[in-house]
């Protein structure tokens, strides 16, 4: 806490000491200011921009953030999470002058982040992945959205439109992120059918398209007809499901262009409301904002239009739970009447307890619900 | 010939950046522009520098990996199996025995590191002389094999539980991670990497043992008739280059990551491949190799960021780069005496018949 007063104090001293006419015309200044030397950001990526998933979510963001006055964006993609992103941010910093940094992938943040971060103190680092805590350094932080609350969306439009009562979920690893994805999917289809079940194949990798086909087509031999997934680039699940004739529910980006004909909706990062945030902050001088969270409510997630196949009924219904998210009253883990139980036949959740999506308890979640097939 | 060594690598790479200027060229970016920053960006000034040797450091090991088998006449691609269990083995060193926090405990994280290194590569060798299983493909597969279990282990019984998102093993004490050398940001696997490529060259050039695994590499059959061992010097040659390998993911543990996870997995045993080849299989080589491959890096990074290039154009350059570098040494045959008669004759058409035949027939042998 000290060092954020510190920092503060810091920062106000050289805001004084900018000028007295600074402080008579605030407005005027800033302008001046922001028209004379624009504002840096750097935003790294661990794979391509162009991935029809996580990388391409951010980088939406940042051509948003692009078009902005007073900002210059550099960027650098396929960089591995080694010591060639604390090179990258390095030279961000020494050799573009960057003020900000986005390193986007979650494996950026310990060491490298923590590394690079207290070397320059007038540099703020946003990390995508929501790891920061108060130990950390104060001029980092990170971001992280709610997505789980776009799963259970997706869930229940895949609910209504599966004919087979098969769902499928191709996942990376079983880690509670992924987890947490696997069983709010499962939940809104559930709450649509309680028939339902959805398998879950793991592939071990964050990117690995040749095992995410195998599985794809896998599981729509064993009769899965709506796909889902939580990998690095959705694109190959979404065109092998839609070559099945199967239909899928999008992940990260919207991938509606890659099939249009097999893309009921999608769960989207909206990163923009993160960088946005980062970036006002940094701009107007006030202290870093370490720690930034939401869900569809907030601005952070966000569903991707529906397709033209997808039912009324369908459509009402996602509508109806999607109003009661943004209104701050809808839990999706809860115990309900009857208790929330894994796939194992043990109980998670009690009867009557609700968990809140905001609770750290949900961060170390290591069961999959009742209803998946598969295991964490 | 030694200038021709030189010459033939030098001259392939101006010709690449020649090529990717037009490259660019005709991307609607400048090339002078391109020219300038690549320069700048690996070798520009201090930062630059520091950015191109990191990343060089790891690909050394890899690379003599690839390059001491070969020297032993086996072709191995699997150095990044025994990188990832190199690093596991330091990794988990201390989870088995007490450890001094000190540079001594250091050194046992490495030696386990090249320990394991050593026994996965001499694993492949030993398929291959005591069981005809082509070395290739199965050191290719063994890296397979080797990930596999690094994830089965590191996200399963060597899990540190509290490592929730990111699995990984407990992290190494302060004392015993590796720092970087007198205050820069490069660690001190680019010294290990630079000793162990001169070491391991005087050895090959200079010594009764690098000389037998060159006779063996050469001509297995005169190995035979003059009575070297050839069975326990090709597993000694993959024995160190595995070594190697595993030397340089241990140091990526301990002066990196602190603990073993999946970011370990970055492809620096495959670089390897490319780098040792680019080289000759010569250890000398690898050195500025492996430093021009991490320029090539530190270069496409700060091109993305001036120019919003997309990562794949370094890949081109690199492509270029070595594809010609290779190709060159097509040109080493060539007798140039013969080349620069012709031209002379060429230049002034004297009626110089029989000389003709001459530089023809120095061709056919060439």
């Amino acid at each position: 806490m000290t060092d954020r007063h510190d920092s503060s104090r810091r920062r106000a001293l050289a805001q004084f000491s900018a000028g007295s006419l600074a402080t008579l015309a605030p407005w005027t200044m800033q302008a001046a200011l922001a028209q004379a030397k624009p504002l840096t950001v750097g935003v790294i990526y661990v794979g391509p921009r162009d991935d029809f998933g996580y990388n391409q979510a951010q980088a939406q963001a940042a051509a948003e953030i692009k078009k902005l006055p007073g900002i210059k964006v550099v960027e650098e993609e396929n960089v591995p999470e080694t010591t060639a992103v604390q090179k990258t941010m390095t030279g961000m910093i020494q050799q573009d002058g960057a003020k900000v940094v986005f390193p986007t992938s979650f494996g950026y943040f310990d060491p490298h982040v923590l590394a690079i971060a207290p070397k320059f103190a007038d540099v703020r680092f946003s990390h995508c992945g929501g790891l920061w805590t108060e130990k950390n350094p104060k001029n980092a932080g990170s971001y992280f959205g709610y997505v789980e609350e776009c799963q259970y969306l997706n869930g229940v439009i895949a609910g209504h439109m599966s004919k087979s009562k098969k769902l499928g979920f191709v996942a990376a690893k079983p880690i509670p992120q992924v987890l947490k994805n696997i069983n709010a999917f499962t939940m809104g289809a559930r709450s649509v059918d309680p028939k339902i079940t959805t398998t879950v194949i793991f592939t071990g990798e964050w990117s690995m398209p040749v095992k995410e086909a195998e599985a794809t087509n896998s599981l729509a031999d064993q009769g899965v007809d709506v796909f889902t997934m939580h990998v690095d680039g959705p694109k190959v699940v979404v065109e092998t499901a839609a070559k099945r004739g199967k239909m899928v529910c999008g992940y990260h980006a919207s991938q509606a262009k890659l099939a249009p004909n097999a893309y009921l909706t999608g769960a989207e990062w909206n990163w923009l409301t993160a960088y946005k945030t980062v970036i006002d902050a940094a701009q107007a001088g006030t202290p870093h904002p370490n720690f930034l969270r939401g869900g569809l409510k907030e601005g952070y997630v966000k569903m991707s239009p529906y397709g033209p196949m997808v039912s009324d009924a369908a459509k009402k219904n996602a509508d109806d739970v999607k109003a009661k998210m943004l209104a701050g009253t809808f839990d999706i883990f809860a115990g309900g009447s009857a208790g929330l139980k894994d796939n194992k036949g043990a109980t998670v959740i009690t009867s009557g307890k609700t968990i809140k999506q905001t609770d750290v308890e949900l961060e170390k979640m290591n069961y999959l619900v009742e209803g998946v097939i598969g295991s964490a | 010939m030694k200038a021709l060594d030189v010459a033939l690598p030098v001259g392939a790479l101006l010709a690449a950046l020649l090529l990717f200027g037009g490259f660019v060229w005709l991307g609607g970016a400048s090339p002078v522009e391109t020219w300038t920053i690549l320069f700048k960006g690996a070798f520009g000034d201090w930062f630059s520098w520091q950015n191109t040797l990191q990343r060089a450091a790891p690909l050394m090991l890899t690379a003599l990996c690839v390059a001491l088998p070969a020297r032993a006449g086996l072709i191995i691609i699997g150095g990044e199996g025994a990188v990832v269990l190199g690093g596991l083995a330091a990794a988990v060193l201390p989870y088995a025995i007490p450890l001094p926090g000190n540079v001594v405990g250091s050194a046992m994280l490495c030696l386990a590191g090249m320990a394991v290194g050593a026994a996965w590569i001499a694993l492949a060798g030993a398929l291959r002389q005591y069981r005809g299983v082509n070395e290739t493909i199965s050191s290719l597969l063994l890296a397979y094999t080797a990930i596999a279990l690094f994830k089965q282990l590191v996200e399963g019984p060597l899990r540190d539980p509290r490592t929730l998102n990111k699995p990984s093993t407990r992290s190494l004490v302060e004392t015993l991670q590796i720092g970087g050398i007198a205050g820069s940001d490069v660690h001190w696997g680019l010294v290990l990497g630079v000793v162990a490529c001169i070491g391991l060259g005087l050895w090959l050039a200079f010594t009764p043992g690098g000389f037998a695994v060159r006779v063996v590499g050469g001509n297995p059959r005169t190995a035979q008739l003059v009575g070297l061992p050839a069975n326990r010097l090709i597993l000694l040659a993959c024995g160190l280059g595995g070594a190697a390998a595993g030397l340089a993911g241990a140091v990526e543990v301990a002066g990196v990551h602190t603990n073993a996870n999946a970011s370990l997995i970055a492809g620096y045993g495959y670089a390897g491949i490319l780098v040792a080849f680019i080289a000759r299989q010569s250890p000398f080589a690898i050195v500025p190799v492996a430093i021009l491959f991490g320029g090539f890096g530190a270069a496409g990074s700060l091109l993305q960021r001036r120019l919003g290039l997309p990562d794949a154009s370094v890949q081109v350059l690199q492509g270029i780069a070595f594809v010609l570098i290779l190709a060159s040494e097509a040109l080493r045959s060539v007798d140039w005496a013969a080349v620069a008669k012709r031209w002379r004759q060429r230049v002034t058409p004297e009626p110089v018949e029989p000389a003709a035949p001459v530089a023809a027939a120095k061709e056919g042998v060439a």
